[in-house]
């Protein structure tokens, strides 16, 4: 754990008597990207503000870089770089005078923050925007400009909340690349996400429901935990399909509905072959498939309500 | 400090970049000093007067002529009869009446005094008070010309009343202190708490705070700038009152502004708590008006004398900070005494008190 450059050991927060985290644990060590992933209200903001010094923890510690975010929050702020998941720069000042601010406050001397303000611009592609006010940019180029503003004083550690919530798809890869680019410039990244498929681009997950980690580790350990089988099925009729599969009442089978298609998630052939029977005649496809990431969340999240160890 | 400089420089140009609200600051002060200055005067002067004259003789009407040539009084109407009096005050035609009696030349030929009575309109109370106090004023003079001061007997005794410090009772010398207080209260505190509670709605405050700027120097960073916009304006309106109202500066420039800068704290206090406890910028603006501009303007003796408010009411008037802040800023203008040793220390404990518990609870709000 002391080579990690963001650390959590047993964490716990409450608001009162509501408990946002409950002993989450994780390491992100430089040159990777550590993906939070979990629905609103699974305490992902609170473990990040926990770590930008905002919010001091209840028990547990959290470190960036070895400093302790509670007792050495100074020397933690001097380092990291933290992006709160709303837009919250100055949308009556400029592009340029946004980040000028920002580099004031880290008191980044002036030869400096113009070489940094150059590179920002030029991998942000901010540079035709300079003199735009702030609030007349689009989401994506808003979530750019919050980015190259957490980044002018060069910090080791990067603590993005949800960055691309509300950002179009093609703005949302492009964000992406540019996280995948300072991981390789040797950043720690941590970042959340509701979006499962983004959890394929993080080196690192943590699936996290209720203030816990459900699972934990790269994306290919996490779906390969998965410790069910899994049929994928696909109809032209998809209510009729799951409306079959419903009255069948097979026991042991549950299913999940992803968009265009049926997750059925079943133990033995048995209950496979049921499900195939009573699908016969909607000209309905079952393909066995591995888990993906939300396979994974659900389920654990199904055993983590009722009780049932994973 | 180059952070709290930043800090200031962005809220400079959060002002210059919100010219309606930068217009507000501004013009706010100048049109209040000149509306409260001019409109608020509670000097008499055309005063609207019927006369009813029962006595008919030269004697008498150059008495009301003689009246009317000091400009205070206007004669509407000449009346033959006490019973139009009423209709008339009914009507509004005119605010008050001087009857003179019967036999009115051939008393003051006599040299005994002559009974000339003046009926006044009180449904206006103030405007009623004052009336009457300036006919009787009027009335006695003229009486006293017209006799002679030899043909009057002396009287026993006299009272005469000598206004000092502001012996024509000029309203904008007394109104133009209570702006300065009021405007210093309302942008000191009502700005800087509606700048403060936007960045805490818009999330740039917990952004600001993950950098490497203490809480302090988050505070004096955003409240600088309002600090120099609210003595700008002090200085606008005291500048208006002198030269446009002719407000005497009887006392010392320096303490007049050491006091300005006393209540700024105070001012500055109030509007840090109000942020800090507010929860969100509608409430903070609404709780900084309330808070602010109600009780400056109207118990502090701004407008009305806090001597001639009940008890309880006064007890609230010297917990007011604009209540001593007046008292010094008239004294230091009118009376010309620059040091008020019971007054500095209430508005310093003031300030203190204020001042602490705001940072106290900005803090607290940021764990």
């Amino acid at each position: 754990m002391n080579h990690a450059a963001i650390a959590l050991d047993g964490l716990h927060k409450s608001y009162g008597d509501r408990s946002a985290v409950r002993g989450l644990s994780l390491a992100v060590p430089a040159g990777s990207i550590c993906g939070l992933i979990g629905p609103d209200g699974a305490g992902k903001t609170t473990t990040m503000r926990v770590l930008c010094g905002l919010l001091r923890a209840d028990r547990g510690s959290a470190a960036v870089l070895g400093y302790d975010c509670a007792t050495q929050s100074m020397a933690v702020k001097q380092h990291l770089g933290y992006m709160p998941q709303r837009f919250s720069l100055y949308p009556d000042l400029t592009v340029a005078e946004n980040i000028r601010f920002f580099a004031e406050l880290y008191e980044v001397p002036a030869a400096v923050r113009e070489e940094r303000d150059r590179e920002l611009m030029a991998f942000s592609r901010l540079e035709p925007f300079r003199n735009r006010r702030a609030g007349q940019l689009s989401g994506g180029m808003k979530q750019k400009l919050a980015l190259s503003c957490t980044l002018i004083h060069t910090p080791s550690v990067l603590i993005l909340d949800e960055p691309t919530t509300g950002v179009d798809p093609v703005s949302r890869r492009d964000f992406w690349r540019i996280l995948r680019d300072l991981a390789g410039r040797g950043l720690a990244l941590l970042v959340s996400t509701p979006y499962m498929d983004e959890a394929a681009l993080c080196d690192d997950v943590v699936l996290m429901h209720a203030g816990r980690a459900l699972a934990h580790g790269t994306p290919e350990a996490v779906t390969g935990s998965f410790p069910r089988r899994l049929l994928e099925v696909t109809a032209v009729d998809l209510q009729e399909a799951s409306g079959r599969l419903r009255a069948a009442a097979i026991a042991g089978l549950d299913v999940q509905r992803y968009g265009d298609r049926l997750h059925l998630v079943h133990d033995d052939d048995e209950q496979a072959r049921a499900a195939a029977d009573a699908l016969v005649g909607t000209g309905a496809v079952l393909v066995p498939v591995a888990a993906g990431i939300e396979d994974v969340f659900v389920e654990m999240m199904a055993r983590a309500d009722t009780g049932v160890s994973p | 400090m180059k952070r709290v400089r930043a800090l200031a420089a962005k809220e400079v140009l959060h002002i210059l970049r919100d010219p309606r609200s930068l217009a507000v600051a501004v013009l706010m002060p100048v049109v209040m000093v000149l509306l409260y200055g001019a409109v608020v005067d509670m000097e008499m002067h055309d005063l609207p007067v019927a006369v009813v004259d029962h006595d008919h003789s030269d004697r008498s009407r150059a008495f009301t002529r003689g009246l009317e040539a000091g400009g205070f009084i206007v004669e509407v109407a000449r009346l033959d009869d006490a019973a139009g009096i009423e209709p008339g005050f009914r009507q509004g035609r005119f605010l008050a009446a001087l009857v003179i009696p019967r036999g009115y030349a051939a008393t003051v030929a006599r040299g005994e005094p002559a009974n000339v009575q003046i009926l006044v309109d009180g449904s206006d109370a103030s405007t009623a008070a004052t009336a009457g106090n300036y006919l009787q004023a009027v009335v006695l003079r003229q009486a006293r010309s017209l006799a002679g001061e030899s043909a009057l007997p002396p009287p026993p005794f006299s009272t005469r009343t000598r206004v000092w410090f502001n012996p024509e009772l000029r309203s904008a010398h007394f109104v133009v202190p209570g702006l300065v207080a009021l405007v210093l209260m309302m942008i000191c505190a009502i700005l800087t708490s509606v700048a403060i509670a936007r960045e805490k709605e818009a999330g740039t405050l917990e952004q600001i705070l993950t950098t490497p700027i203490r809480p302090a120097q988050v505070i004096v960073g955003k409240i600088l700038p309002y600090v120099v916009l609210a003595a700008l304006d002090a200085g606008l309106i005291l500048a208006i009152g002198c030269l446009v109202f002719g407000v005497p500066m009887n006392g010392s420039w320096l303490a007049l502004a050491a006091y300005c800068l006393l209540f700024i704290l105070i001012a500055l206090g109030t509007g840090l708590l109000i942020s800090a406890l507010a929860g969100s910028l509608r409430v903070a603006m609404m709780a900084a008006v309330t808070v602010t501009m109600l009780p400056t303007m109207i118990l502090s003796g701004f407008l009305y004398p806090v001597e001639s408010m009940p008890a309880p009411l006064q007890v609230i008037c010297r917990l007011m900070p604009a209540t001593h802040f007046l008292e010094v800023l008239r004294g230091v203008m009118l009376r010309g005494e620059n040091w008020y040793p019971l007054q500095t220390a209430v508005l310093a404990a003031q300030a203190v008190v204020l001042l602490g518990a705001a940072i106290r609870s900005f803090r607290l709000r940021l764990e």
